[in-house]
């Protein structure tokens, strides 16, 4: 827990994880994307007229869907770029002078821009000013030849026309609840622009830009992606039913689909996996976990506001030169200093051959709830360079999962050589969405001097440990059923911290004064453990350990602690009394701070309620501070 | 022997460390002593006894609390006080005939132990005690005779170079040493050293493979001496570790001694503040002693809040902790050679300018953090920040249980924490036992929220999971994995297996072969084998490198980079031995499968991402062909150039040749070919000097014949040599051969 170490740094991670770096956004990887949401009129139909859930259209979920995900964005990718573009208008706004197309923007951003604070907000509050601004309009009418789907394409293409496609990643989101936007059409009209607008698809995809369709579905009404929008978006037949089975009915489905769909799979490394002597496969890995922290701190000038650059310069400590980078280190050894050349160091660290290299295989059992050091890296077998790599891994994995053993290998590459644990993990699906993919977790296993014997720390040899009774286990237990969380699951909470970090960012980057409230949904939940079944487990429970005893132990050990207190307190007052005897501002001007003793300065400090850790020159530094205040 | 006669006479009483016979006045500062003694003696042996210790006598045990106070007060004036992460340590090393060959790995752990005393504890106070020598050095003996084959290599001292000297060399012992008379001597130091001041700072280290016997007491079993050594071990708070190695049994040892061994050694742990571990292979000897001392802190004392109503107090510590890389500073060599107080540090100072070319610098107060979101930075200062911030109050509270199939293993996200019952609360440790069982019974684990202290900026959520206590003594404590929220999971989608064209599935043989496999390369525990690679005993290779290496360059500053340790070679490659036992599975399970580079790609100019070790016998084969086959990542197949033997990489060349696959003469070749190698080594040697390198060729020319199966075609002779080079009478054995 390094945020003890250093409260203000709360996220930062005080390793060089060279996997983190790997996935964290960089310029280099952004992705470009077109939200293109349908306006239509029956869009903006409320979603449940039966009404169990609130009143709320097609439109406002798919806002409320590009919005969470234009948080996430600019959170975790800020270097991507958006647009947002509305099709099926009264009013239009684009480039190519398209019917029916709107382009939404706000202030000095260009139409496909990294996503900005104010773009979120004024988004976010769209919905009110909607119909007098852009208006809602059919764009495709029997009669007509006008093709505002068409148009929205085009319009989304020439957005996405910005960057090259082999640097950035390129798509079109769209959505919407018309699964046959030419079913009124008839005849060789509807033939025609269907076609046309297939054809339009196939250049952007041609592109290198994907089509991502976001059906917002009608309770109990099928959106038949076979009507038009399986041609549009390639999906093959045998993929439909799959295809809509993993498409949400809610809101909330919704926003997940997105967020999975999100961000494009990044490979951290591919790795060649040597399995025994003269067989080896290849695979890619990913950082499916990682802690995510917030963005960096750059330092500002306080006047300007404009980022300051920082240079670093090398100084010898001895002659007080400027130098270059040295390539040697030292370290101080029997009374000498024993020098590395950078080249050396790097030569201790790599002790493999391989990048992994399988030793063996062991009972699940084996791999205990301590041996874990930092986030698994998940493992995914890949054909591109070397042809039966996949088969090979599919066959172990399956033996793995049905002996139920894991894999110990040797992962050598030489940042960070371990000994890993590879679990099999099959893939789990919630209703036809895939949960956990099929592929294999590496787990990071601690050496002998990474593991510390704690559990004999307190031993006492006179006394057997006390262990508790069938009787109190079976009470345990009994509370243990009462205060079940149902299908907990990892993704369940968010970090409050981070929420709070961006929400405060969000609110002052729009100028906002008042700070939006954070829910911390880490909390226990209060009213579930004040009802009375809850309660009376735990009287049971608390009984059968403590007998009567419970509040005397826990007074008893307050007692301890505000004797402590007490003793502290005191302290404090000597201290004060003691530090009258000097003039401080007196000593400290005349310079003769140095010839107190140690025990005096601290006095000074603990009257002033000031840390007193460090050398005394340090104490001296820090009373000479208070005294300029 | 003169000394043998009378030691086996007094085999009883040679196990007293009886101070009876010492400077009158030490005695009777130390009654402890004579308690001691008389606990070992019980009523017999009374010679021993001196006229001083008599008269406090009648009822030994009675006068003991009369014995402590007065033993207290005069301790505190002589003994030296450590801080609170100093320790003393005694390490008792049996060097008799049977441990001769992994003495080795025993000196190797035993420096590297020293080395980093050196650099952490330079404080800490080592002495180092072998038996099983020829030669008798010890008090115990001088005083009460006996104990003898009891060396005393070094007196508790503050750590120095010349520890990890001595501990570079041991000597090679005679006799078949008596672990517990090796005992009593340690304790007979930490005890006159530090007398009952230090408790819990005094350890003792045994290294032994407990194959030779103890000598039988007169009176009492052995396990009741045993006991009453325990006592003395609770009494001054020494701590006693025992790494048993007990690798492949030689064919002389004695089963029924070992047991007896064994029995004893299981006494202790139950007994007082001690611990036996088992160890089977070099490596996890290696593993087996914790090298550096690291006093834990607890990260969080207080309540773990079960509800409002139910508070358990509890404390948390790191179970797992990575130890890094040292930290080197930068080197400058700019002070003149003459200076002999010169630092050679290197200062990075860094400064802030509001242009690249700018002269001025913005000094401190000018500046302001600011944060990024999306293109925008937002400046704050630090004093705005913390009082915006999420601040959450300090406390571990449980939000509830949840199946343990619910927690994913691979969702741990850090080191892992342990939680303890707070010490000396009979009702804390009641609880966290009746809560650990029931959730180990109902496989459960408990979910908490966690601050662990006022003013951290951050929750965590994790998962508390039972670890349960097989030893009396030890209480029953929670393992707490920190568990990902919800951004910190990126839910990537990726193909379904069974989706997955037919010709990628594995058919029936290919799965049918990597069952066995699996099953096969097992290293899990087993009826008569332990769990190999345990995470627990195994070393850092690259710490056990660069300590090496320490070492290397203190004494030589141009020395090389080390290659790596064949024991440690044991963690970064399979097991030969392990792969050659199952050679038809491992061959059956190579040949169903086959791996082809994809012809669409071009081919690359080297294997990717090929990385190599350092130093490695493979680098070699690596250079000299470059057009390695992509297949091909272990350097064997490298082969087809190579025809013959030669005088500069034999042993690369060997192992090419004898896994050249175009024709079976290869094998037969090669075998004869190194084996007229090592002859002509041999012959050509000059009182010895090639004497290493030809040990290096028999050895490669050994792991070559296990690896292709052909350990009947090993000339006869070889075996001879390769016996005699365990027993480390090589040069008798070279005469044989010539």
């Amino acid at each position: 827990m390094e945020m003890e170490l250093d409260p203000d740094e709360v996220f930062r991670d005080d390793e060089d994880d060279p996997e983190a770096e790997a996935v964290r956004e960089s310029a280099s990887t952004k992705e470009l994307s077109v939200y293109l949401v349908d306006a239509s009129p029956r869009m903006f139909l409320a979603q449940s007229p039966s009404g169990h859930d609130k009143d709320e259209s097609y439109f406002h979920v798919a806002i409320n869907c590009v919005v969470a995900s234009l948080k996430t964005q600019i959170i975790n990718r800020s270097y991507d770029e958006v647009a947002i573009c509305f099709f099926n208008t009264r009013e239009k706004k684009n480039l190519q002078g398209s019917d029916g197309v709107f382009v939404f923007d706000v202030g000095d951003r260009e139409s496909l821009d990294r996503p900005t604070a104010k773009l979120i907000k004024e988004l976010s509050c769209l919905e009110e000013t909607f119909a007098k601004e852009i208006g809602s309009q059919y764009g495709i009418v029997a009669g007509s030849r006008e093709n505002s789907l068409y148009n929205a394409l085009w319009v989304a293409q020439a957005l996405l026309r910005k960057g090259s496609a082999k640097t950035a990643d390129k798509r079109i989101l769209l959505f919407t609840n018309e699964d046959d936007p030419f079913g009124k059409m008839k005849g060789a009209y509807k033939a025609d622009m269907t076609r046309t607008t297939l054809q339009r698809g196939k250049d952007a995809q041609d592109l290198g830009i994907s089509i991502e369709l976001f059906p917002l579905i009608q309770p109990n009404i099928e959106f038949d992606v076979s009507l038009f929008y399986a041609d549009l978006i390639g999906i093959e037949d045998d993929d439909i039913a799959q295809f809509i089975s993993g498409v949400g009915e809610r809101f909330e489905d919704m926003k997940y689909q997105l967020r999975k769909r999100m961000f494009k799979k990044r490979i951290v490394r591919r790795l060649t996996f040597s399995i025994v002597n003269g067989l080896s496969i290849e695979v890619n890995t990913y950082a499916l976990v990682r802690p995510l922290v917030p963005g960096s701190v750059v330092w500002l000038d306080s006047v300007t506001n404009q980022p300051l650059k920082i240079e670093r310069s090398f100084i010898c400590a001895d002659t007080g030169a400027l130098v270059q980078e040295p390539t040697k280190r030292f370290f101080p050894y029997k009374n000498m200093n024993i020098k590395f050349s950078v080249e050396e160091l790097a030569d201790i660290k790599r002790v493999s051959n391989d990048q992994l290299r399988l030793l063996g295989f062991k009972p699940l059992s084996c791999l205990k709830d301590y041996h874990n050091l930092r986030p698994s890296t998940f493992i995914f077998p890949t054909d591109q360079e070397l042809i039966g790599s996949t088969t090979i891994f599919i066959a172990l994995h399956r033996s793995m999962l049905r002996l139920q053993r894991f894999a110990v290998a040797y992962y050598g590459i030489s940042s960070h050589p371990r000994l890993v644990a590879l679990i099999a993990q099959d893939e789990i699906k919630d209703v036809g969405v895939q949960v956990e993919p099929p592929g294999m977790h590496m787990i990071y296993l601690p050496y002998a001097d990474d593991v510390r014997h704690i559990e004999e720390l307190h031993l006492s040899p006179e006394t057997l440990a006390h262990q508790a009774s069938e009787e109190q286990i079976n009470r345990a237990a009994a509370l243990m059923k009462r205060m079940d969380l149902k299908d907990f699951s990892v993704c369940q909470l968010g970090n409050p911290a981070l929420q709070r970090h961006y929400g405060i960012l969000q609110a002052l980057a729009l100028e906002e004064d008042d700070l939006p409230e954070i829910k911390d949904e880490t909390n226990p939940d209060e009213e579930g453990l004040s009802q009375p079944g809850v309660v009376k487990v735990i009287e049971q429970f608390k009984h059968s350990i403590f007998g009567d005893r419970y509040e005397s132990s826990r007074s008893a050990s307050d007692e301890k602690r505000s004797e402590a207190s007490k003793k502290r307190k005191a302290n404090a007052e000597n201290a004060l009394k003691e530090c009258e005897n000097y003039d401080w501002a007196e000593l400290a001007s005349s310079g003769k701070l140095m010839s107190l003793t140690v025990a005096d300065l601290k006095c000074y400090l603990m009257a002033r309620g000031l840390p007193l850790s460090g050398k005394k020159e340090d104490l001296i530094g820090r009373i000479k501070m208070d005294l300029r205040k | 022997m003169e000394g043998e006669a009378g030691f086996s006479r007094f085999s009883c009483s040679t196990r007293s460390p009886s101070t009876g016979l010492r400077l009158p006045g030490y005695v009777s500062a130390s009654p402890q002593f004579f308690l001691f003694s008389c606990g070992r003696e019980l009523q017999k042996a009374p010679s021993f006894l001196t006229p001083c210790q008599n008269q406090e006598n009648g009822s030994h045990f009675s006068s003991s609390l009369v014995g402590v106070s007065v033993s207290e007060a005069s301790w505190r004036s002589f003994p030296p006080l450590m801080a609170r992460n100093k320790e003393a340590l005694v390490v008792l090393l049996d060097v008799g005939p049977s441990m001769h060959h992994i003495l080795p790995d025993v000196e190797k752990i035993c420096s590297i132990l020293a080395q980093k005393k050196l650099i952490y504890s330079k404080y800490d106070e080592v002495g180092v005690v072998l038996f099983g020598t020829e030669e008798t050095e010890n008090e115990v003996a001088k005083e009460v005779g006996g104990y003898g084959h009891v060396f005393v290599l070094r007196n508790i001292k503050v750590v120095d170079g010349d520890l990890v000297e001595a501990l570079k060399k041991l000597p090679r012992g005679t006799f078949c040493g008596d672990f517990l008379d090796a005992i009593v001597v340690g304790m007979d130091m930490l005890i006159k050293k530090y007398g009952l001041t230090n408790k819990g700072k005094k350890r003792m280290c045994l290294i032994t493979d407990g194959c030779s016997e103890i000598k039988d007491s007169h009176e009492g079993s052995k396990e009741d001496q045993v006991n009453i050594i325990a006592e003395q071990f609770t009494r001054y708070g020494l701590k006693l570790e025992c790494i048993v190695f007990r690798g492949s049994l030689r064919p002389d040892a004695n089963e029924t001694v070992m047991a007896e061994n064994d029995r004893i050694l299981n006494v202790f742990p139950k007994k007082t503040y001690a611990k036996t571990i088992y160890v089977e292979n070099p490596t996890s000897l290696l593993g087996a002693i914790k090298t550096r001392n690291i006093f834990p802190v607890t990260i969080f004392r207080g309540d773990l809040e079960i509800s409002p109503q139910l508070k358990i107090k509890v404390w948390v510590y790191k179970k797992s902790s990575e130890e890094k890389f040292p930290t080197l500073k930068k080197y400058s060599d700019k002070a003149p050679q003459t200076d002999k107080f010169a630092t050679h540090e290197v200062k990075v100072d860094y400064e802030y300018k509001n242009h690249e070319n700018s002269i001025k610098y913005v000094p401190p107060d000018q500046r302001i953090k600011g944060y990024q979101y999306g293109p925008q930075v937002v400046p704050i200062s630090s004093d705005e920040w913390d009082a915006v911030k999420f601040k959450p109050d300090k406390g571990v509270k449980l939000l509830g249980f949840s199946d343990a199939s619910n927690i994913m293993r691979h969702h741990y996200m850090k080191d892992v924490n342990i939680f303890v019952a707070e010490p000396g609360d009979i009702g804390a440790t009641l609880a966290v036992s009746a809560l650990a069982r029931a959730m180990k019974e109902m496989d459960k684990v408990a979910i908490l929220r966690c601050v662990w202290r006022q003013g951290q900026g951050n929750v965590v959520i994790g998962a508390l999971t039972p670890n349960l206590s097989d030893n009396d003594l030890v209480a029953d404590s929670f393992f707490f994995n920190i568990l990902p929220f919800a951004e910190d999971i990126r839910e990537f989608t990726f193909p379904s297996f069974s989706n997955l064209p037919a010709s990628v599935q594995p058919n029936d043989d290919q799965q049918l072969a990597t069952d066995n496999f699996v099953q096969m390369l097992d290293l899990g525990p087993s009826n008569n084998r332990q769990e190999e690679l345990l995470p627990d005993f195994t070393p850092n290779p690259v710490l056990e490198r660069f300590y090496n290496c320490l070492e290397l360059k203190a004494q030589n500053p141009d020395a090389m980079v080390p290659p790596l340790d064949k024991t440690i070679r044991r963690i970064t490659e399979p097991d030969a031995e392990l792969f050659a036992r199952n050679k038809s599975i491992v061959d059956a399970f190579r040949r169903r499968f086959e791996v082809k580079p994809n012809p669409k790609l071009k081919k690359s100019s080297k294997p990717p991402g090929q990385e190599k070790p350092s130093g490695s016998d493979d680098e070699k084969v690596l250079h000299d062909f470059p057009t390695l086959n992509v297949i091909d990542t272990t350097g064997i197949k490298t082969a087809a150039q190579v025809e013959k033997i030669g005088d500069l990489t034999p042993i690369q060349d060997f192992e090419a040749l004898i896994s050249r696959r175009d024709s079976p003469e290869w094998v037969n070749k090669a075998i004869k070919e190194m084996s007229n190698k090592i002859y002509d080594l041999i012959e050509d040697s000059y009182r010895g000097d090639n004497y290493p390198k030809a040990l290096e060729l028999l050895e490669a020319l050994r792991r070559g014949c296990i690896l292709e199966q052909v350990l009947n075609l090993l000339p006869a002779h070889c075996n001879v040599l390769l016996k005699s080079i365990t027993s480390n009478t090589f040069l008798t054995s070279i005469a044989i051969l010539s």
